[in-house]
């Protein structure tokens, strides 16, 4: 039922006897009879688009949402709060209609966009350089691995384990293939001791993986643990939550060599798990080593400032098999709505969006500590994130749901020695009274 | 007038966003988190909200689109992206669900991912799919990734990936990102894979080929049964990179030409928007005895619920850290909806047809190096015009001052001052003339006064810009001058 193709059967009429064939069969005619689909494609007719909305609404309607419930998930993604006027940007089609800028005279407006998300992951970051965005936090740290060993020429990382389990696999599943080996670093009290660290690190480890705010959303220790790796000539590669970085001081000036993360606090709705953004920053030194496209700014034959995508040189369309990397498409419209998120958000904001996410989780870690029953396994500092220990977690858990709450990742999907252990996030967008309700709830369940 | 950069219109003290106010007691993050990892200054600009409307909006004004005119990128298959799409992928129950909510609160997102599996394998004709991979070439990496734990299970010892010379250039940095070396593969006098060159490096350390079909000069390789059969003979896989994919649906399947594990790009053939570079998704077909291998999670239906299963031994593991760029697949959803089954053959239909009106016409003022009925795209070349001292980069560049997108320049690799132009179904014969004509006053104006190609663009918002400099004296972050 699709009205998108225009042309008129006099049209097609006048277009084949342009051709010289009767019909558009005839352009199909060197398919081999035996390759050619008998018969229709097995799926449904075409329908009316309002037929179409119809079904589709049904759809998601049968999910649960952030909206109408309330969500303390974090583990990667997290309910923040995003200004209506970011979308109404993002929808302008001369954004979301256009291609990877090849044509840089007519794409001035994607490149500035990119180069002004390259400057301000930089600023956040306290790195150097930063390319034009990556898949997801997770790739962009399975790519930040890649560029490590490519630099130092030797094949083990150390992974620390309080590093998101998800992004673990990940990267296992992506750089194994190249001959890397990755070692996990176990932690105690919910973060690493450095001193571990420094017990497994030798001249044959390219880079040690670590992640701030960790996992548990505790603050580990990176400058100590970048000194270890730089001390045995590895890298320090930091996977950090950009939001987080509104409070906390730059893996830059902390030593990190390359920055990955997950842009989607930045304003980039929860969808499900995608699309979000990859970010990707490191030191000078690396820049030859970064993957994906990157902006830079120049002059036009007439000395006006304009941007390009520059050093393609590293690419796959220009060096094929020797590239970086084989990425392509990237997440552009996804970086865009980050950018405009931080724009927006300013100085200011980002601070007290981070502030608030901080002064919430501790308010609530203080009225979870009322509640009989309730534990906290880890002792450390802990930006706006943490584990709680919950007799029965499960259960306890599955009841919340159907009260409306989403309280917590139960840790032991990943931990089994963090049985009845839930990961719960607080953000700016968490009210008091959602959390008080949240803990009357709880020590309902638990002790009533 | 150029627009500033976001930093020089920052004014300290103004705000674009009013947060709720804090409604907990506070305490003193220095109490809590040591000093030397609390932040002293935070780079980023301070504007209002109408300031940052105006600067995006602006600078949007500068691209051309889709929306704006004709865009005919070879290759990337720059369709109209219908609006009611942008819609669905906006409804609350799929943007705002979070990826770790329990399935059971999850079962519309379910049921459409399902059902998308199920639409894309039967029009590839593959077995079992996963929506995972975020973009093509990650779809590409996912299927070699396939490839080599099937290659490894059977305790094969395998090296190599045939590619022919058209092929993308992801497709060879992609087996390089797997450790497979490339074994390339020449062309034939038709611009079909040549198959004495295929059958002479043809040996057992052949882990696969890749291959797109239609390639990259728009021709649909009729030999493709019997190359299959050749890659097979070494217990070597087929790699279908479905980039193209746009030209053959509902006409022939990947999976009836004896492909084993196949690539899809929905921000091309399945009309999702492709957002000034991203992003994309790259869903991955295989056949069945290559299923086990698909990345986790799976989504599994028992009958009554979904769910998403993460436990299979087999698995290449995720390659991303989500179900896929969901929102994306949701777009693709509606669309298949709404085309149907008729609708997407008529796709395929159009575009092959719109393609060969512009060859036909095309071919009599450029050189065409193939010349037989091509699929959804066609390779000129612009050879001829070097008497003028004019290259293909010139044509592209006074295109831009005609209000249209250049097509595909210099690639594919094999054909002299290339020019790859893909129109797609979704255009009007009145905007097929017009780009035609602006191509033929673009040749005689090569032989009259080249110097108007040579100085193109003089109408756009910048003019051509010093790329060697930019490489050579890289500023790409606001905060760093460069040296």
């Amino acid at each position: 039922m699709a009205n998108y193709i225009p042309t008129t059967p006099d049209e097609l009429q006048e277009m084949l006897g342009a051709i010289g064939v009767r019909n558009i069969e005839d352009l199909f005619a060197e398919i081999p009879p035996e390759l050619r689909l008998q018969g229709e494609l097995n799926i449904p007719q075409g329908m009316s688009e309002p037929e179409m909305i119809r079904k589709v609404t049904r759809l998601a309607q049968a999910n649960e949402t952030v909206d109408n419930n309330c969500c303390f998930l974090g583990g990667g993604a997290y309910d923040h709060i995003i200004p209506s006027v970011i979308d109404h940007l993002l929808l302008r089609g001369d954004f979301f209609t256009a291609y990877t800028p090849y044509q840089p005279e007519v794409s001035q407006g994607t490149l500035q966009c990119i180069y002004e998300f390259q400057s301000l992951i930089c600023g956040l970051t306290g790195m150097d350089q930063a390319n034009a965005s990556m898949y997801d936090g997770s790739t962009a740290a399975a790519e930040a691995i890649n560029m490590a060993t490519a630099q130092t020429r030797r094949n083990r990382v150390l992974l620390l384990q309080t590093v998101n389990p998800d992004y673990r696999r990940v990267i296992g599943a992506l750089t194994t293939p190249l001959g890397t080996e990755t070692v996990n670093v176990p932690f105690e009290d919910g973060a690493i001791d450095p001193a571990k660290v420094q017990e497994l690190i030798n001249d044959q480890v390219a880079a040690v993986v670590m992640q701030y705010p960790n996992f548990f959303g505790c603050i580990e220790d990176i400058e100590r643990i970048s000194e270890i790796a730089h001390n045995a000539g590895a890298l320090a590669i930091v996977v950090v939550n950009p939001i987080a970085l509104g409070l906390l001081e730059t893996p830059g000036k902390l030593s990190a060599d390359i920055v990955a993360g997950e842009g989607q606090p930045l304003g980039i709705p929860l969808s499900y798990g995608g699309p979000y953004v990859g970010f990707l920053a490191a030191k000078k030194a690396l820049l030859r080593r970064m993957p994906g496209r990157i902006v830079g700014r120049t002059l036009d034959v007439d000395g006006k400032a304009g941007f390009v995508l520059t050093l393609q040189a590293r690419e796959q369309h220009i060096r094929r098999e020797k590239a970086s990397s084989n990425i392509c498409s990237n997440q552009a419209l996804m970086a865009l709505n980050a950018t405009i998120y931080m724009s927006l958000m300013g100085r200011d904001g980002l601070k007290e969006v981070a502030l608030q996410c901080f002064q919430k989780a501790h308010y609530f870690k203080r009225e979870l500590a009322k509640i009989e029953g309730v534990s906290f396994p880890f002792t450390g500092s802990f930006f706006h994130e943490l584990v709680v220990k919950i007799p029965n977690a499960r259960k306890v858990i599955g009841k919340m749901a159907k009260q409306g709450i989403f309280a917590g990742i139960p840790l032991d999907n990943w931990f089994t020695n963090l049985k009845d252990c839930v990961l719960i996030a607080v953000t700016e967008k968490r009210s008091k009274d959602e959390m008080d309700h949240y803990c009357n709830l709880l020590g309902g369940l638990i002790n009533g | 007038m150029a627009e500033p950069l976001i930093f020089d219109l920052s004014v300290n003290g103004r705000r674009g966003f009013a947060l709720p106010a804090l409604d907990v007691p506070e305490v003193d993050p220095a109490d809590h988190i040591p000093a030397r990892f609390l932040r002293q200054e935070l780079p980023l600009p301070s504007l209002s909200e109408l300031e940052v409307v105006r600067h995006f909006t602006r600078l949007s004004r500068l691209n051309h689109s889709v929306d704006i005119g004709f865009y005919p990128l070879g290759s990337c298959t720059m369709k109209y992206n219908p609006r009611v799409n942008e819609n669905m992928a906006r409804l609350a129950g799929f943007a705002n669900i979070h990826p770790q909510q329990p399935d059971e609160t999850v079962q519309g997102a379910l049921q459409v991912l399902k059902s998308l599996e199920e639409s894309f394998a039967e029009i590839t004709g593959m077995d079992a799919m996963t929506l995972q991979p975020a973009a093509g070439a990650q779809g590409e990496l996912t299927g070699l990734l396939i490839m080599k734990s099937y290659h490894q299970k059977k305790g094969n010892h395998k090296t190599k990936i045939m590619i022919p010379d058209s092929g993308h250039g992801t497709n060879p940095a992609s087996c390089a990102m797997v450790g497979y070396e490339v074994v390339n593969i020449k062309s034939d006098a038709r611009g079909g894979v040549d198959i004495e060159d295929l059958k002479s490096k043809l040996g057992p350390d052949i882990a696969g080929l890749m291959i797109t079909n239609p390639n990259t000069l728009g021709l649909f390789d009729e030999n493709i049964g019997e190359l299959a059969h050749l890659i097979h003979s070494v217990d070597g896989l087929v790699y279908y990179d479905g980039a193209n994919l746009n030209a053959i649906m509902g006409w022939t399947r990947p999976g009836d030409m004896g492909f084993d594990i196949v690539h899809i790009n929905l921000h091309k053939t399945f009309s999702t928007p492709h957002g000034g570079g991203g992003p994309g998704s790259g869903p991955v077909g295989v056949k069945k005895h290559l299923e086990a291998f698909l990345p986790i999670p799976r989504i599994q239906f028992d009958g009554k619920k979904y769910h998403l299963q993460t436990k299979c031994r087999e698995s290449v593991g995720p390659v991303l850290a989500s179900v896929g760029n969901f929102l994306v697949l949701v777009r693709a959803f509606a669309y298949i909806l709404v085309n149907g089954r008729e609708g997407l053959k008529n796709v395929s239909a159009y575009a092959v047809l719109n393609a060969n009106y512009m060859m036909q016409r095309l071919k009599k003022t450029f050189d065409l190096p193939f010349d037989r009925f091509c699929k959804h795209e066609f390779v000129l070349s612009g050879k001829g015009l070097a008497k003028y001292g004019v290259k293909t980069l010139d044509v592209a560049k006074r295109l831009l001052d005609f209000g249209f997108h250049a097509p595909t320049i210099y690639f594919p690799m094999i054909v002299e001052e290339s020019m790859m132009i893909e129109p797609t179904e979704t255009e009007s014969k009145a905007t097929l003339d017009c780009f035609i004509e602006a191509m033929e006053m673009i040749a005689d104006e090569a032989s009259k006064n080249p110097e108007n190609l040579k100085n193109a663009p003089t109408s756009t918002p910048v003019r051509r810009l010093d790329e060697a400099t930019a490489a050579r004296k890289p500023d790409i972050n606001y905060f760093q001058k460069p040296e």
